[in-house]
């Protein structure tokens, strides 16, 4: 069954159009990962969904019902946001069960949902302390425990990890997809971290200046990109553009390598000058140009490679992508 | 304080100077203070001496006590000044809600307008004001002072806390507005608690105003009943003899209920309670 639907969704805000046309379908039980550069009309998404802000023209659907002109709070939705924005004078508990509260719900129903949040979440032992008593993991898995008490039909993620440092929000990214596992909820999650969006998504839906440029799993996504930008946006270190005149004379189109599919061959076709090595312990990465333009190599293991030599490359065969001047991609 | 950071001679100047403003914001009010314990000769006599056991009098706040009835105004006064910073602060927030949430046409010009109040004094419109409440019904009641004082605090009230609830957290409201609150839940349980600091300073710069004021009671309403403090007070000051000890003794008096709300408020403006909210 189909979670959320979106049709034809516009917003703008005065003139400037901020979300154009878009169409996604999300189906029950689904990750999908909303990515994009900052500024592409992500957040906004997410916030009509919530119904934070209208939509200009379009349909937005939530299970069958159509949401246009339903409060945030009655579209059986749950968001957690990027700053947690606990309620700095409630305690932990008040936090989790203001919602709950608010519905009316009895008490029983209350304390339950509230020791089997707070048992996913570890929680147990914080429920009397205040948000400011917390440390930023904490608040943003109180965040999440408020989104899991409702029960809601569909949560929203609003770049739940960028507050956190890089250990810490492996441990959430993971904790998140575990959650995901055992509710079985539908789970929308708006990020600009492609490594993220990678990881967690049953889905990606990449977005660009309000547009959505390509829909698909992941995988889908890296090895068959639609154009330049989603080739180039997923993946690190990024794929590699060249032109393509540097393997054939004439050519105008524009040549995508991914830096792991490049290797060191004395036949090969590209010639370059390495600049800088990377010893990342399992991988090094080799940062070269070629002919002038910016190159990326990724060995695998622990390579010795002198900075400065001149080096000749090859691609391993049927891994190179061409992009015509727009940007589109040529089979 | 870090004690690589603090120099003894900067602490010292610093507290000096601290401690020299204090003795001259006090000294009027200890004066007051000491004189209104003595006789009326000893006031003129050596104005700067402690009462001691010969110039010891309670003459000043016997009269008081007598003449007029002095715990009417300060009931007056208190029930104008509460009742205004009440209105002030109640309708102060919510328009500066209205202004700091809400995209609506005319937000801007409605913002300048309101904050149009501070630039011009409302004395400058006693006599209309004065007309108009002889229309209404209202002169020599406590309502017309209340409502006169509400209008001259408001916008000073409406600049500051807009600009204070615009620093509060969009995603806290929309965590409550997702959570199933009301706008009137948000503002009265999210976001008034987190400007309570701003609330306080609004209050206490139109309390002691309000408290102090004499040219609206003494126009609007003279009257016994609804006489205030200050007014009151006036009785003993006459054109040719002016009954010291007993305007000392009064002043004296005045200044203690304004102290206690000032108490009150200003621990609320020490208090911060946003920490933890947001990062």
């Amino acid at each position: 069954m189909t979670a959320l639907t979106l049709t034809n969704v516009h917003k703008s805000f005065g003139t400037v159009d901020v979300l154009k046309d878009i169409n996604i379908d999300v189906e029950e039980g689904e990750f999908v990962v909303f990515v994009g550069p900052s500024g592409c009309g992500k957040s906004t998404l997410l916030r009509t969904i919530a119904g934070l802000d209208d939509v200009t023209s379009g349909e937005v659907r939530i299970g069958d019902t159509k949401v246009n002109q339903t409060p945030p709070s009655k579209r059986g939705i749950a968001m957690v946001f990027q700053s947690y924005a606990l309620y700095p004078h409630l305690n932990v508990r008040n936090n989790m069960t203001l919602a709950l509260k608010q519905a009316r719900e009895s008490k029983q129903v209350i304390e339950q949902r509230l020791a089997e949040a707070s048992r996913m979440l570890s929680l147990e032992d914080y429920l009397d302390r205040y948000p400011s008593e917390l440390s930023g993991g904490q608040r943003q898995r109180v965040a999440i425990g408020r989104a899991i008490v409702r029960h809601p039909k569909l949560f929203l993620f609003d770049e739940p990890l960028s507050n956190l440092d890089a250990a810490l929000r492996m441990n959430t990214r993971l904790e998140i997809a575990n959650l995901h596992q055992t509710l079985g909820a539908t789970m929308i999650y708006v990020t600009h971290d492609q490594t993220e969006a990678m990881t967690l998504a049953d889905k990606i839906v990449v977005l660009r200046d309000g547009r959505v440029e390509q829909v698909g799993s992941p995988m889908e996504l890296y090895n068959n990109p639609a154009n330049q930008f989603v080739a180039g946006f997923l993946g690190s270190p990024a794929m590699n553009f060249l032109p393509a005149k540097l393997l054939q004379d004439g050519d105008r189109n524009t040549l995508g390598v991914r830096p792991e599919d490049l290797f060191f061959d004395n036949d090969g076709p590209l010639e370059i000058t390495t600049q800088h090595v990377e010893h990342l312990g399992g991988d090094t990465n080799v940062i070269a140009t070629c002919q002038g333009h910016p190159i990326t190599l990724r060995l695998f293991g622990q390579q010795t490679v002198t900075v400065g030599a001149t080096r000749r490359v090859g691609i391993l065969p049927g891994r190179s992508y061409f992009f015509d001047t727009d940007g589109i991609r040529i089979n | 304080m870090n004690s690589a950071r603090s120099n003894p001679i900067n602490a010292a100047l610093m507290h000096g100077a601290l401690i020299l403003y204090t003795l001259i914001a006090l000294f009027p009010v200890f004066v007051i203070l000491i004189n209104s314990f003595k006789s009326r000769k000893k006031i003129f006599r050596e104005p700067l001496a402690l009462p001691d056991a010969e110039s010891f009098s309670l003459v000043g706040y016997q009269t008081v006590m007598k003449q007029g009835d002095f715990f009417l105004y300060f009931q007056n006064s208190f029930i104008v000044t509460v009742g205004s910073l009440t209105l002030i602060l109640l309708l102060g927030a919510m328009a500066a809600f209205a202004l700091s949430e809400y995209r609506f046409r005319g937000n801007m010009l409605m913002g300048l307008y309101l904050a149009l109040g501070i630039m011009i004094p409302i004395r400058i419109g006693t006599v209309a004001i004065l007309e108009m409440m002889v229309a209404t019904g209202l002169v020599n009641t406590l309502w017309a002072l209340i409502l006169v004082y509400t209008a001259q605090g408001l916008p000073l009230a409406v600049f500051i806390l807009s600009e204070f609830m615009r620093q509060v957290s969009d995603d806290l409201k929309n965590a409550g507005r997702i959570d199933g609150l009301s706008e009137y839940a948000i503002f009265f349980k999210l976001v008034l608690p987190l400007v309570r600091p701003a609330m306080a300073t609004v209050a206490v710069f139109n309390m002691i105003p309000i408290w102090n004021d004499l040219w609206f009671p003494l126009i609007l309403a003279p009257a016994e009943e609804t006489k205030t403090l200050t007014l009151g007070s006036q009785v003993f000051i006459g054109q040719f003899v002016t009954d010291w000890n007993a305007v000392l003794s009064a002043l004296s008096m005045a200044i203690l209920p304004v102290l206690i709300l000032y108490v009150i408020f200003s621990r609320q403006l020490i208090r911060g309670i946003t920490s933890g909210a947001v990062k």
